[in-house]
């Protein structure tokens, strides 16, 4: 029961639940209908919290029993004392921040540990729609065309390394993954994950 | 907040209830209000609907507004032309399901509906208090209603739940009662009012006042201050509305005419819609105790009573998880003023969930029928019914 409750997951997610010890305070920024939050508090007993933008979504948070608070992600971290947290998720979201390293920084000071997942921009299938097409690519992980996209940066699973280090924070695992199947399911990517993978999923800690 | 009340469309109801009185504080104990007066005996009238159970845990407490009372749902005859003011939530199923929980509703210390207040009998002058009545603040309106839960036995609250000024009394319980409070559901309200909407009891007040009638309070036994209640009335239901709400409700359509009577008669439909709840009100409310409970509410300030002015402070005093809930259209209550409660209560780590619900109905917005309150309020309590089971059982 509990495994398919699972592979219903998002695979990105279910590599992220992975990571997580039991009984932890988890926030989830962009926590959307609260999947991730969900299955963490029936399968690993976590205190759990989301934040989300869309009063849908909220909604479908609370009437599911999921503690969780609409507003803006950039906003909402600010208001948590240091160390709230044991782990702040930020899933396929940080593509759509404004300002990455400010709310990396956040994440950090109210969570002991973060995790951070976005889709992978040097995809070979990204490169060659570039390469030989000449246009703004379109893929299953990112959808939308360059006129309607919420997708306002561009991120590979290199530069993140890079940004790291500027940022100044420590990457303490790394799991760079392809997906298929409406991104329920998938397989972890160690050969040129750069090229080959859709998505980075990074554990960070200060 | 308005009367929006109708029999439910499914039919389904809790069915006859009864109101029921609480007697307390019987001279020389009286209770002593903030102000410093002593108050008794006090009446609370309440009802109650459900059934408790064995070991006490799915007591739900609501709290009214302003015109509100004990009747939040059923019906008290079978003749009964509509049921309580809250019929669509309370209910078999409905989202305070009333098969699950014991739902018990008092009306307001200072209210005229059955518990004590200004129209009350002064027993040292055996004449209504009138203005002899203390001032009761919100803090003393939870006093009472505490007093009440001491004499039905309930030692925990699964959820406390108003809107408005009942919301107040929600806020205030959480800090004053941390300890009986395991959720609490405050809707469309703040910590404080601001000074918009204290300006606008202050116009309701000084209509009442300024109705000859009103007698320095002294109206019991003759003509009564109709005319500067019924004002009180459409003032505050302008509040309640919105710009978008009144604009789709009213317009600028006239009242069963096709042109203008170049006199001051009720000409458009939203004169005619305030005129007749105005006139509506005054059959059920007293002037006095709008007074009483409108000043009650413009001293309500949790930061200063309960955290010398810091809402970071104040809520460092409760346990309870929360549901917050705001309507995108309310001026009178807006969003900022429940955000700003958020931020306080994840300052100190508690539980808390927000939703914003769009709406264009104003601040009545949370007594009018809304799936989407209904489903929030239903889910929420189901999560920490549950979590009261299983920690229990951790024990």
């Amino acid at each position: 029961m509990k495994k398919l409750e699972q592979s219903s997951m998002r695979f990105d997610l279910q590599i992220i639940a992975s990571w997580i010890e039991p009984g932890s305070k988890v926030l989830d920024l962009g926590c959307g209908e609260g999947d991730l939050l969900h299955f963490l508090e029936e399968n690993k007993r976590v205190a759990g919290t989301g934040i989300e933008r869309v009063e849908a979504k909220v909604a479908q948070c609370i009437e599911r029993g999921i503690s969780v608070l609409q507003g803006d992600i950039n906003e909402e971290v600010l208001d948590y004392e240091d160390d709230t947290f044991d782990y702040v998720i930020l899933s396929q979201t940080l593509q759509q921040v404004y300002e990455p390293a400010k709310l990396l920084q956040s994440l950090l000071r109210i969570g002991k540990k973060g995790i951070v997942s976005f889709p992978n921009f040097s995809h070979w299938s990204i490169r060659v729609q570039l390469l030989i097409r000449g246009h703004a690519p379109i893929t299953k992980q990112l959808p939308y065309e360059w006129y309607d996209t919420p997708n306002i940066r561009v991120i590979t699973i290199k530069d993140f390394r890079r940004f790291s280090k500027k940022v100044g924070f420590n990457i303490l695992k790394e799991v760079a993954i392809n997906t298929d199947h409406h991104d329920r399911q998938g397989n972890i990517v160690k050969f040129l994950p750069n090229l080959r993978a859709t998505y980075g999923i990074f554990l960070i800690g200060r | 907040m308005s009367e929006y009340i109708e029999h439910d469309k499914n039919g389904i109801s809790v069915g006859l209830v009864e109101k029921k009185f609480f007697t307390f504080a019987e001279p020389p104990d009286e209770l002593i209000l903030e102000g410093g007066a002593r108050l008794g005996p006090v009446t609370i009238a309440y009802e109650t609907y459900g059934t408790l159970n064995a070991d006490k845990s799915n007591v739900v407490l609501i709290l009214h507004a302003l015109s509100g009372d004990s009747h939040v749902a059923g019906y008290y005859s079978k003749d009964d032309r509509k049921p309580g003011w809250w019929d669509i939530m309370v209910g078999p199923g409905k989202g305070i399901d009333t098969n699950k929980y014991f739902v018990v509703c008092p009306n307001i210390l200072g209210s005229c509906l059955g518990s004590t207040g200004p129209s009350s009998i002064n027993p040292e002058t055996n004449k209504p208090y009138a203005l002899d009545f203390p001032m009761v603040t919100i803090g003393d309106m939870v006093t009472a209603q505490k007093a009440l839960m001491d004499y039905l036995g309930i030692r925990k609250l699964l959820s406390i739940i108003g809107g408005s000024i009942g919301g107040m009394q929600v806020l205030e319980w959480c800090v004053r009662y941390p300890e009986m409070v395991v959720s609490a559901i405050p809707l469309a309200t703040t910590t404080k009012h601001s000074a918009l909407a204290i300006a606008f009891n202050e116009v309701a007040r000084q209509a009442i006042m300024a109705d000859p009638n009103w007698n320095n309070g002294d109206y019991y036994f003759g003509r009564k201050p109709n005319l500067g209640l019924a004002v009180a009335r459409m003032i505050g239901h302008i509040t309640y509305l919105s710009d978008e709400s009144m604009r789709l409700k009213f317009g600028r359509h006239l009242q069963d005419k096709s042109d203008f009577s170049f006199n001051f008669d009720a000409d458009f439909q939203v004169e005619n819609y305030l005129r007749y709840q105005g006139t509506k009100f005054v059959e059920r409310f007293d002037a006095n105790s709008f007074l009483y409970i409108s000043k009650g509410a413009d001293y309500f300030d949790l930061e200063s009573q309960h955290g010398s002015g810091s809402a970071v402070k104040a809520f460092s005093k409760a346990r309870a998880k929360f549901l917050v809930v705001s309507f995108t259209s309310d001026w009178l209550y807006p969003t900022y003023q429940s955000k700003a409660m958020i931020q306080a209560t994840k300052k100190n780590g508690l539980d808390v969930s927000f939703c914003e619900i769009e709406a264009e109905w104003g601040h009545d917005a949370f007594l009018l029928p809304n799936e989407r309150l209904t489903l929030l309020v239903r889910g929420f309590l189901e999560r920490v019914f549950e979590e009261t089971r299983t920690e229990q059982h951790a024990f």
